[in-house]
Parts: structure tokens; C-alpha cells; sequence
């Protein structure tokens, strides 16, 4: 907690409490101390601003770009926020909190009069609003408003309303399931196709029509090699299946029940059997296609009891 | 009666201790197997002229040949399907020898199979090949059937359903074999018999399997030679003779995953070994004294009874309740321990214990063995032998 602000007494407990009376104190401690600026406005740094920024005004450098009110009073490259600075003080409170990301929403400059060189700055803050938790797209946060004035020899010279979202980033996803993927070639790629949109295919040959799974280029009972597919029922019965335990293994959790299940077109394809107690699995139990996406590029044809 | 029948046999075999961690590599562990193996055969790396290996073996025949200062290899090959090559590196290695291909041919597999690669875990980058079987992987390994376990429990699952079987049948075998491995100090698990109580209560790994229906993990390495019969007579051990050699891939064959045939109760593959096997040494299952079957899980071994027509279909957990594969049984089944019991080096271990029973030489000896059949990885493209008393 910084200095000049006084710590949250522990018996408030609730996240969102503790926020709002840290806001509180904050808000009523009112201005910190004026921080003057490293150096006076000066014409190398106006003309280095309007060149960067194409502003040809005659006006410069003769007063100083009214936006360039922040610049003057910049820590620099090893700057540091001063104890009392309210901004600092209530990000380290949401950031003890959770809401460690950050993204500023509003700003919005007001200026007294123009500026010239040889005038020196300083610029005080003073922490204005606290509001939240909000849910917001980027995730669950407070909304944090401080008001900044720049003041030349105590004048009041330029205001500043800034405000930012602190937010709790959201949980990373989780990790992708790494499972082992099928090599796909020309003669199997109907079939990862058909997983993709959700269609179970089992490969037909295109002269004498027997259905084959695994498929391959050339149909063992005509010789054609015109092999299509059709989309299966996916209606069938286990046939066999286990219930693996031991090792484990990438992307799956045990036990998991994995079964061969022939197809009411009469072929018999592999899948993961879910949504059943591996218990209570039964040779000739009715099962149904299910499609176990992986990934963007992968799905997988699994099982359900039907 | 083939060609092939008794033109061969083998006639030295050689092994590493079996571990858990060998603390060498593979290339080591397969040098110090084929060294060993030419030991036991009376020959020198001068003598050798072939090598044939795995294709999931890690050490390449010249590189094998390197360490051994092999000067020439007129004979190599690599034998695919995982341990479906166990007996096909022998019956390639025969068949070169009755051909006059090759004079001494070394069959080898080294593996660090627990404290390196362990196939019990998932196989990384199975479905990345761009290959007929990395493109077979993509119907398996993505939607969660992903280790050979689980593969296997899937044909375990319908096999019960079928026939009425339980987890005890299968049990059953996990007991016999851990009975053997306990007199057997080769084996990782001498002295450490179990009871059916402890396999029903070791935990699941894949449903219907428990741990104690999955072979082990183990590190070590098995070598075996082969040369002509004629030649064997000159060697110091008896030879065994290799009556029968035969590979069998089946319709609409996978590796461990062929769901798709009509029927799952079965080993296709197997039985068509089965029927060369039997055609080419002129015998039948009542001929066979011992049965060397691959065991890397339990259900298999009940279907592999029934391929080799030892019972019949469906049958087998009768032929196991009834003590069939015990030392005294109809036929004892791996008097080593298997690969449940004294270790998994891919089936080799199992045909090297052929050859023992063939000499006599067994810790765990059987009477008056004849005629030893050897089969090799189930669920995939596999392989047979029958090696005979010359």
C-alpha cells in the first residue's frame, strides 16, 4: 500500500468491498502533491513534435501544441509514479485483486491557454470515480477515472480526464488436446472430411458397391479403383470394445471406454464410446455416432449410447 | 515333407542375462548374444555368411557383422510385422541354407526394451509415417486404442463374449507361466510364482486385461545359428532340426488391429502357420511334445492352442482347467517361463527354450521330446517352426 493512503482494514473480506473503500480513501485524500515537470517548454522538443506529426502551424514553436501538455511533465525513459499518485495507488489495489490487465477507454484534454517556451509545469491527479466490477467483452473489471491538472506557477493551465478499464483476464483456454493425429492421403481423406461436417463415411466402391472400412484405393472384391462413399446411419452395435486404463494417455482421461462398433450398413469402425459407464458397457449395446472435435482441423468419429 | 524339412537345423544359441536395465546398448547386448550363440555352436564369426534380424531391431546386420568381425555377409534380411518375425528369421535363414544362399546364418534380436524404448507405452509418431501402416495407425491410435495391450483386449473382449470364457482362463496361463519361470533362474521371475487370486487382483490395464495377463518389459538380447543339417552333425550339440518352417498373413490382415474379418475369435494368420507347419514336418499336434508359444498376453495363448489344434475352437480354457499346459500336462507350454514369466525378447527367448527341450538340456526338461513347435508374435503377420530330435 502506498504512502498516504491508508491500508484497508483486513476485516473487510469482500473483493469488491475492499475495492470500493481503497477508492473511497483514495478519492477523499484528493490531489497529490504537484510533480514538476524534468524541463521547461522548449522549442527543440515542439519542433521535433510538429515535425513527427506533419503540423506545419506558423504558430510553432513560438507556443507549444496544446496537446503536447502530457509531454512536459513525462517521467522519461526510467520515470517512476510518485507514492501518492492515485493511479498508481488504486492499479496496485485491482492488481492485488486480479485485475492485473489493462486498457485505457477515455481521454479527454481541456486547455486553459497556449503554452510557451521557458514555462515551467507541474501537474497534480486526483482519483475521481471508481466503478465495477463490470463484465465487459474483455473480461470482468473496474472502470478507474483520474483527473490531472498542469499548473504554471499555480495556474491552472490544462485538465485531463483519463480513464481506464482494469480487468481480470480470462482464464487462458485450455490447453489443446494433443492426440495422436491420422496420417490423411488421398485414400482416407473422404473420411476426416466427413468427421469435419459431421457425416460418418464409410467408403463404397464406386463399380460394385461393397462397403469397406478401413477403405483403401482399390476394392479388394471387383478390382476398381472408383472407390465414393456413403453417409453412414450411424446407428450400430459394439462389437467389441475395452476399457483402458493404464497407461495414460494424451488427451484422453481413464478409464475411458473404447469401442469397434458395426454399423448398420455392416461395417465395423473404431471410436471412444462416451457418456457411458465403463462398468456397465455391454457387447451389443445400441451405440450412435458422436463426433469428438479436437481441434479446427481434426474430428474424430466417438460413440454414444443410444 | 517340403524341401525345407530337415535341411536345416539350429545348432548354437546364445543370450544376455534378462534385465531391467542391461547398462549397454543394443548394438552391445546383440553382439554378446550372436558371439554367445557361436560359442555355444562351436563356430567362429569366420564361419558366418548370413545374418537376419527383425525389422524393429535397432542394430543393423552390418553393423552386428562389424562387431563381430564378420568378413563377408552373402545373406541378410530384416523380417517385418514386430514379433511375427520371431520364427521367420529362422525359416529365411533355413531356406538359405537348403538353397545353398548361405553356410551359417545368425538369427539375432537385441533390444533394451524397458530401460530404453518401452512398447508398452504409447508409440510416438505411430500414425506419422507416410506409410501403408502409419495411414492403418490413423483408424487406432487418434481415437484412444493405442498400446498393444489394448489392442489385444479388444479381441480378448469378444473371445470371452463368444465362448463363455473369464478373466480366470486367462489367468490360468499367467500361473502356469510364472510356475515355470520360478524354477528357471534365467528368469526375471524365478522363485516368484503366483496364485489365480493375485492375477485376478492385479489391477487393470486395459479391460478384460489385468497386469498379470501382460507380459513383461525387459531388456536383453537372444541369438540363434543355423546351419545345414548335414554340417550340424559335425557341431557339438545335437542339432534341432527344423522340420517345418512357415509365415501366415491372413485376409484383411492388420497388425494387432484386424477387427474387420468376420470373425474375432480367431488367429487366421496363425492357423494358416499351423496347417504349413503340420503339412511340412508330416506330424501333427499329438506328435508335439512342447509347446513354445508366444505369450506376450494371455488370451492369445488360448487361441493359439486352438489355431494349432492342440483343443478345439473355443475350447481351450477346458484344455487349461484341465492342466494342459502345465510341465505334466497334454502339452507343456513354455517350461521357461514364456515371456510372462523369465522375459520378452520378442519370442527369440521362447526359441532358444525349443531348442534346449529339443537337446535335452532344459532347466525345466520335459521326457522324451521329439518334436517342439514355436510360434512367434500373435495379431500380427506371424510364423512357426517345428524343430525335431535329428
Amino acid at each position: 500500500m502506498s504512502a498516504g493512503v491508508a491500508p484497508v482494514a483486513d476485516a473487510v473480506q469482500d473483493p469488491a468491498e475492499r475495492i470500493r473503500e481503497a477508492a473511497r480513501r483514495l478519492v477523499e485524500a484528493g490531489d497529490c502533491a504537484p510533480r514538476p515537470a524534468r524541463d521547461p517548454v522548449n522549442e527543440p522538443m515542439i519542433n521535433n513534435w510538429t515535425e513527427a506529426l506533419g503540423d506545419a502551424n506558423p504558430a510553432y514553436p513560438g507556443i507549444a501544441p496544446p496537446a503536447m501538455v502530457q509531454v512536459w511533465t513525462m517521467g522519461g525513459l526510467h520515470g517512476q509514479r510518485a507514492d501518492d499518485d492515485p493511479l498508481g495507488a488504486m492499479t496496485r489495489v485491482l492488481d492485488e485483486a486480479g485485475y492485473t490487465s489493462v486498457v485505457a477507454t477515455d481521454c479527454a484534454q481541456t486547455y486553459a491557454r497556449a503554452l510557451r517556451p521557458g514555462e515551467r509545469l507541474a501537474v497534480r491527479a486526483r482519483l475521481t470515480d471508481v466503478a465495477g466490477p463490470k463484465r465487459t467483452a474483455l473480461g470482468e473489471g473496474w472502470f478507474v477515472t483520474t483527473v490531472s491538472t498542469w499548473t504554471v506557477d499555480g495556474e491552472p493551465v490544462a485538465e485531463m480526464m483519463f480513464r481506464i478499464l482494469k480487468f481480470r483476464p480470462p482464464p487462458p483456454p485450455p490447453p489443446p488436446r494433443q492426440v495422436p493425429r491420422p496420417q490423411v492421403n488421398r485414400d482416407t481423406a473422404y473420411f476426416w472430411e466427413g468427421t469435419a461436417v459431421g457425416e460418418l463415411r464409410i467408403q463404397k466402391c464406386g463399380e460394385c458397391g461393397a462397403l469397406r472400412h478401413p477403405p483403401g484405393p482399390m476394392c479388394p472384391r471387383c478390382g476398381a479403383t472408383r472407390p465414393g462413399y456413403v453417409v453412414a446411419s450411424g446407428r450400430g452395435e459394439v462389437y467389441s470394445f475395452v476399457v483402458h486404463h493404464h497407461p495414460p494417455l494424451p488427451g484422453r482421461e481413464v478409464p475411458f471406454v473404447v469401442a469397434l462398433v458395426e454399423l448398420e450398413e455392416g461395417v465395423r469402425v473404431l471410436g471412444e464410446l462416451r457418456g457411458a459407464d465403463p462398468g456397465a458397457v455391454r457387447i451389443g449395446a445400441p451405440v450412435e455416432v458422436d463426433f469428438d472435435r479436437i481441434d479446427d482441423e481434426l474430428v474424430l468419429p466417438a460413440w454414444r449410447p443410444r | 515333407m517340403s524341401a525345407l524339412s530337415g535341411a536345416a537345423s539350429v545348432v548354437g544359441i546364445g543370450a544376455t542375462e534378462f534385465s531391467k536395465d542391461s547398462g549397454r546398448s543394443e548394438l552391445q547386448l546383440a553382439a554378446e548374444a550372436v558371439r554367445a550363440a557361436l560359442d555355444d555352436a562351436g563356430l567362429r564369426p569366420s564361419d558366418v555368411d548370413g545374418l537376419v534380424t527383425f525389422s524393429m531391431d535397432a542394430n543393423a546386420e552390418i553393423a552386428v557383422a562389424r562387431e563381430l568381425g564378420v568378413p563377408r555377409l552373402r545373406f541378410f534380411g530384416q523380417i517385418g510385422y514386430g514379433g511375427g518375425a520371431a520364427c521367420a528369421t529362422v525359416g529365411h535363414a533355413a531356406m538359405a541354407v537348403a538353397t545353398g544362399v548361405a553356410d551359417v546364418v545368425v538369427c539375432y534380436r537385441a533390444f533394451n526394451e524397458r530401460s530404453g524404448h518401452r512398447f508398452g507405452r504409447v508409440a510416438a509418431g505411430a500414425t506419422a509415417a507416410p506409410t501403408s501402416g502409419g495411414i492403418d495407425n490413423g483408424w487406432q491410435y487418434p481415437v484412444g486404442l493405442s498400446t498393444p495391450a489394448a489392442t489385444v483386449a479388444m479381441f480378448a473382449q469378444r473371445y470371452l463374449h463368444e465362448f463363455g470364457a473369464t478373466s480366470e482362463d486367462f489367468g490360468r496361463v499367467a500361473v502356469a507361466m510364472r510356475r515355470h519361470a520360478a524354477t528357471n533362474p534365467r528368469a526375471w521371475f524365478h522363485g516368484r510364482p503366483i496364485t489365480l487370486a493375485e492375477h485376478q487382483a492385479s489391477r487393470w490395464i486395459v479391460e478384460p486385461l489385468h497386469l498379470l495377463d501382460c507380459c513383461q518389459e525387459s531388456d536383453g538380447a537372444v541369438a540363434v545359428v543355423v546351419t545345414s543339417t548335414a554340417r550340424a552333425r559335425d557341431l557339438p550339440h545335437p542339432p534341432a532340426v527344423i522340420t517345418a518352417a512357415a509365415q501366415g498373413s491372413g485376409a484383411d490382415q492388420f497388425t494387432m488391429t484386424s477387427y474387420y474379418r468376420d470373425d474375432l475369435t480367431g488367429l487366421p494368420e496363425l492357423g494358416l502357420v499351423a496347417r504349413q507347419l503340420w503339412a511340412q514336418a508330416g506330424i501333427g499336434p499329438a506328435d508335439v511334445q512342447v509347446g513354445m508359444l508366444y505369450d506376450h498376453f494371455t488370451p492369445f495363448v488360448l487361441v493359439q492352442l486352438e489355431e494349432l489344434g492342440f483343443c478345439g475352437r473355443g475350447e481351450a480354457r477346458h484344455f487349461l482347467a484341465d492342466g494342459g499346459i502345465e510341465l505334466d500336462g497334454a502339452l507343456p507350454v513354455n517350461p521357461h517361463g514364456g515371456q510372462l514369466g523369465e522375459a520378452y525378447i520378442h519370442g527369440m527367448n521362447g526359441l532358444a527354450e525349443g531348442v534346449r527341450q529339443i537337446r535335452g538340456s532344459a532347466v525345466n526338461q520335459v521326457a522324451d521330446v521329439r518334436n517342439v513347435v514355436v510360434t512367434a508374435g500373435t495379431g500380427v503377420p506371424t510364423s512357426g517352426l517345428v524343430l525335431a530330435v535329428g
